[in-house]
């Protein structure tokens, strides 16, 4: 081994807390990168390669019922390339042993057998006989969560008649990767499955023998899917067609979509953070190495050594430090990624998942921790390069110092020496102070960010449930049916309060824009189910009026005032042309809203509701639960109540493990900026201090000026850190924003403290472990040693 | 008469700080040769150490030429300057510049690595009395140790000249003796042209030659007509 590889061993081996604390920085960025990156691939890759293998259609439809003579006309529709019609119903299920029933949503198998697009993937057993009556295949995770084996029978209320069903097969759907029941807010595959029937069977159940209501198709590439959806809307309208959609509202592949973004705005926000704080540590450390060994490097020079040499040998020694971040991130980047696999195991259902490429994303995160650390090496490696030699055999000279405003105002202020040393030295070194700071500030602003969706989190629980969806459960419908259903509801055991809402599918139009979505209606004096807004605000539609989730009015770009097209999907299909009166932030779905007694009017029908929402005495829920799988007309009900509790201790659970990453990754940042500054600071000034231990001043007036510089610049750092918090934490919402959900832009006060406090603890422990240096420093042999 | 391994004409240098111009050499004309031992004398700041640097393409002149041997060393760029050292110059500072992280033996080794044709780390080392010491880190060696490492560290690639500012300045007498005897070995036996920088009048007497400076020009030039050996120095 050389020489010169010897020297840069031992340097490293010598430097190694502080390039562990450099190493550890850049770890994070590296496993951020794997994770976020990781997944993100993974997550595309799965999706596409099990939407491709499975065949999953581009455009969905449904319709009231529409015969199947039809069927050739929609195949010529220009586009299409292949199309499939099925029967699909929602029914309720009686689970043996369990009063709670379950919905399902029933979809029909070609008598062919397998369907030709959205293929289900046999986990287990066999795909029912096509000619059987009572045989089913269900989801694969409705079957594990309900305890079903092969050959299990449970019973299910179709379309009024209570039927057995046996179970044949367990399957996957690419139509069901995130598979969530009618009005629930997350996937609960205990209270609802997919249902795979024969269709001659599911035909004969829904009444749809030569007819169907559910088209799906694939176009050809390069097809215009508009124009596709439109011919497929004109053709189903007679036959109360609801609008037909592609994979942009497919419900499953929405979430899909938009877990995927969220993982992509990971990748572009967190990664640069730690890659941009380690490339400043390696400047900052790296820099005063070269400054401590000026005289080392007049001397290769002397010695012959060229300029590339002397630069390769302090990159190599950034190089080192990377690799050593690189090892640690691929470790904690592998360890994160299998438990965020684990995590999405639980929400979404892909038969497989796809690690393709794993090895070019740990490539890259290598790469980038390398780019990030030669980028932070380059400026101060060539610089001691360039060093000339005969200069750098002279001791530096002592950095100059002039009096300038601040030392006025230092004067004016009456400081003592001590803190004049330590805002001189900051003053002197702007760039590097600014540099540290910098550092602190992004640690801050990742905590504050992180504890972001704690308090955004509180905000959309406090006004989806204790303020909008007060309701117990969701009685839903299995068509819309006339006011005095909500009589019926009310006369259930154990319901305390009932309220009805009608929801009917529309097209709002205005302009050249439009956009589909639900109408509700309910009484202004509704007191279970209400429309809030953002602020909190209690809303009710005027008569005649149109309010509007904001994010839908700017879709269709409409405000307050403008006159706005609802196309209604059901029934005559009306056109009507509504005022819109006003908008709301909503953090859940998106919805328009209209008042009960004007959409009865203008639709000139007697009242009608859709669902019911009820309040229950939870001493009689077992009874309710009972009495309401066995009524024909109820299609499912979504128990709120159970949804609030799943719902926060899923949110509470993944937010405490973010919370703990995140914390993690700050006090990592702190340390790496805190304990490299003040051992520069040390390294720099100890001549300093040992002269002011000499002079009289004691430990701890000494150790004020190490310490005390650190902490200043943590404090300058912190608003710094709440401003950059503030643009994650918007960046994060403006990633996150879709038309399922809008993360609500709020932080609280106490998340800002509580960030600060942190940090700045941690910068004040790290400091301090620096500090016990001073303890031992030789003052004799410090001011003998010459620098 | 020797050939001249080094020639100057008219050698200047000036520093330029930006407020101030300070001329550390004023137009030398000097020549030092094959085989020679040099001591040049003078006080702080009178152009020694400039004259030392530009010799060993450490620092560039401002104006008039340098020669190594047939070679103009004026205008040369850094690469062929960085060539020229590596190839040509041994150097031994005052303060000794041993890397600190590395032995004895290493600290030699870093010149044998990038030389061509370098005699052995233990061989140089050898030669300056520390072939027992080899495995030891600086910080183990007392000052005269770690100057003869240094004189070792210089003399491994067989260097054509060996230039050495203030060796002893930071040693005692006796320890200072045991280097200056090292040089005077190495100019011995390895026939290398040796300047030596000094402060320490008692010194000359070991030169063959001393050129005596004053504010960046030669004062005198004087030849020993019977040197003496290092070990009759005292200071």
């Amino acid at each position: 081994m050389h020489a010169l590889d010897r020297k840069l061993l031992r340097d490293f081996v010598r430097l190694w807390a502080q390039a562990l604390a450099i190493a550890l920085v850049l770890g994070c960025g590296v496993a951020a990168l794997i994770t976020s990156f990781g997944m993100y691939q993974t997550l595309g890759d799965s999706r596409a390669a099990y939407y491709d293998r499975n065949r999953l259609a581009d455009i969905w439809a449904s319709a009231r019922r529409a015969p199947r003579t039809l069927l050739p006309e929609l195949a010529a529709i220009p586009g299409i390339r292949t199309l499939e019609a099925r029967t699909e119903g929602l029914v309720t299920l009686d689970i043996p042993g369990r009063d709670q029933g379950a919905a399902g949503q029933v979809i029909s198998l070609p008598a062919s057998g397998a369907p030709i697009l959205n293929v289900p993937l046999l986990q287990s057993g066999r795909l029912p006989d096509p000619a059987a009556r009572d045989e089913v295949a269900v989801n694969a995770p409705f079957a594990r969560a309900n305890g079903f084996a092969l050959g299990d029978r449970f019973s299910a209320n179709i379309n009024g008649t209570r039927r057995e069903l046996t179970i044949t097969g367990t399957v996957l759907s690419p139509e069901f990767v995130y598979t969530i029941g009618p009005g629930a807010m997350m996937p609960d595959n205990k209270t609802f499955g997919i249902l795979f029937m024969p269709d001659r069977a599911a035909a004969a159940a829904f009444d749809m023998t030569g007819a169907f209501n559910s088209l799906t198709a694939a176009l050809y590439p390069g097809a215009n899917k508009a124009e596709v959806i439109e011919a497929v809307d004109r053709l189903l309208a007679p036959y109360g067609g609801t609008g037909a959609y592609g994979r942009d509202r497919q419900i499953s592949d929405s979430f899909v979509s938009s877990e995927i973004d969220q993982l992509w705005s990971m990748t572009i926000i967190l990664p640069p953070i730690f890659f941009g704080v380690a490339a400043f540590l390696v400047n900052m450390v790296l820099g005063r190495i070269v400054a401590l060994e000026r005289p080392e490097i007049g001397l290769l020079k002397a010695l012959g050594y060229s300029n590339r040499t002397i630069a390769a040998h302090y990159l190599m020694l950034a190089g080192l430090t990377a690799l050593v971040g690189i090892l640690l991130g691929w470790g904690a980047g592998a360890w994160l990624a299998s438990g965020l696999a684990k995590l999405y195991a639980r929400f979404y259902d892909f038969p497989y998942l796809i690690f393709r490429g794993s090895w070019t994303v740990y490539a890259v995160g290598g790469l980038l921790g390398l780019a990030a650390a030669a980028f932070g090496a380059l400026r101060v490696a060539l610089a001691a390069a360039r060093l000339p030699p005969a200069l750098a055999m002279q001791p530096p000279a002592p950095p100059r110092f002039r009096r300038g405003l601040t030392d006025r105002l230092m004067a004016w202020l009456r400081l003592s020496q001590p803190a004049m040393m330590i805002f001189r030295s900051i003053t002197r070194w702007p760039f590097r102070a600014a540099t540290s700071a910098f550092g602190i500030a992004m640690a801050v602003a990742v905590l504050a960010a992180a504890s972001f969706f704690n308090d955004a989190m509180d905000k959309m629980m406090e006004v989806t449930f204790a303020l909008a969806n007060r309701q117990d459960a969701m009685v839903i419908f299995t068509s819309t049916l006339p006011e005095r259903a909500v009589d019926e509801v009310a006369r259930l055991p154990g319901v305390i309060a009932v309220e009805g809402q009608l929801v009917e599918p529309v097209l709002l139009r205005r302009g050249q824009y439009e956009k589909h979505t639900s109408l509700e209606a309910r009484r202004p004096d509704t007191d279970l189910s209400r429309i809030v807004g953002g602020s909190g605000r209690v809303v009710s539609v005027p008569p005649g009026g149109l309010v509007l989730s904001a994010r839908v009015a700017a879709q269709i770009h409409a405000s307050a005032g403008d006159p706005v097209e609802v196309e209604f999907l059901s029934g005559r299909r009306e056109v009507l042309t509504l005022p819109l009166t006003g908008t709301i932030e909503q953090y859940i779905g998106i919805a328009a809203y209209i008042d009960y007694d004007t959409l009865n009017a203008l639709r000139r029908q007697a009242p009608r509701v859709s669902l019911a929402n009820v309040t229950l005495d939870p001493a009689t829920r077992r009874d309710f639960d009972r009495a309401v799988k066995d009524i024909p007309a109820i299609a499912g009900t979504s128990m709120f109540s159970d949804a609030r509790r799943a719902f926060q201790e899923t949110i509470r659970q993944n937010i405490s493990v973010t919370a703990t990453v995140y914390l993690v990754l700050a006090v990592l940042i702190t340390v790496g900026v805190t304990y490299n500054g003040s051992r520069i600071q040390l390294s720099e000034r100890a001549r300093e201090l040992a002269s002011l231990r000499i002079l009289g001043f004691s430990r701890g007036e000494v150790s004020f000026i190490l310490v005390g510089e650190a902490m200043v610049l943590a404090l300058i750092a912190q608003p710094f850190g709440w401003l950059a918090g503030l643009g994650i934490a918007w960046a994060f919402t403006q990633g996150l924003d879709s038309d399922l959900y809008q993360v609500p832009f709020v932080i609280v006060p106490a998340t800002f403290a509580r960030a600060s406090l942190i940090v700045l603890l941690t910068a004040l422990a790290s400091a301090l472990v620096v500090r016990r240096r001073i303890d031992r420093l030789d003052l004799v042999a410090v001011m003998k040693t010459r620098e | 008469m020797p050939d001249a391994v080094f020639r100057t004409e008219g050698l200047t240098k000036v520093y330029d700080t930006g407020t101030v111009k300070v001329q550390a050499l004023g137009g030398v004309d000097l020549a030092l040769y094959e085989g020679e031992f040099a001591v040049l004398l003078g006080p702080s700041g009178s152009g020694k150490s400039t004259l030392l640097n530009i010799l060993g393409g450490l620092d560039t002149a401002t104006g008039g030429h340098v020669w190594f041997r047939d070679r103009d060393l004026t205008g040369l760029k850094d690469r062929a300057l960085t060539a020229y050292r590596r190839d040509h110059v041994g150097f031994v500072f005052q303060f000794y510049n041993l890397v600190a992280s590395l032995t004895a033996r290493e600290n030699v080794q870093l010149v044998t690595d990038v030389s061509r044709n370098p005699m052995a780390p233990s061989e140089a080392l050898d030669m300056v009395g520390l072939g027992a010491r080899l495995d030891h880190f600086p910080a183990e060696l007392s000052g005269g140790e770690q100057q003869r490492v240094a004189i070792a560290r210089a003399i491994a690639k067989r260097p054509d000249v060996l230039l050495c500012d203030e060796p002893t300045g930071a040693l005692d007498s006796k320890t200072g003796v045991q280097v200056l005897q090292a040089l005077k070995r190495v100019n011995d036996e390895l026939g290398t042209a040796t300047v030596v920088i000094t402060h320490n009048v008692a010194i000359r007497k070991m030169a063959h030659r001393v050129i005596r400076f004053q504010d960046g020009n030669i004062l005198s030039t004087e030849e020993n007509a019977a040197r003496i050996d290092p070990a009759e120095i005292e200071w």
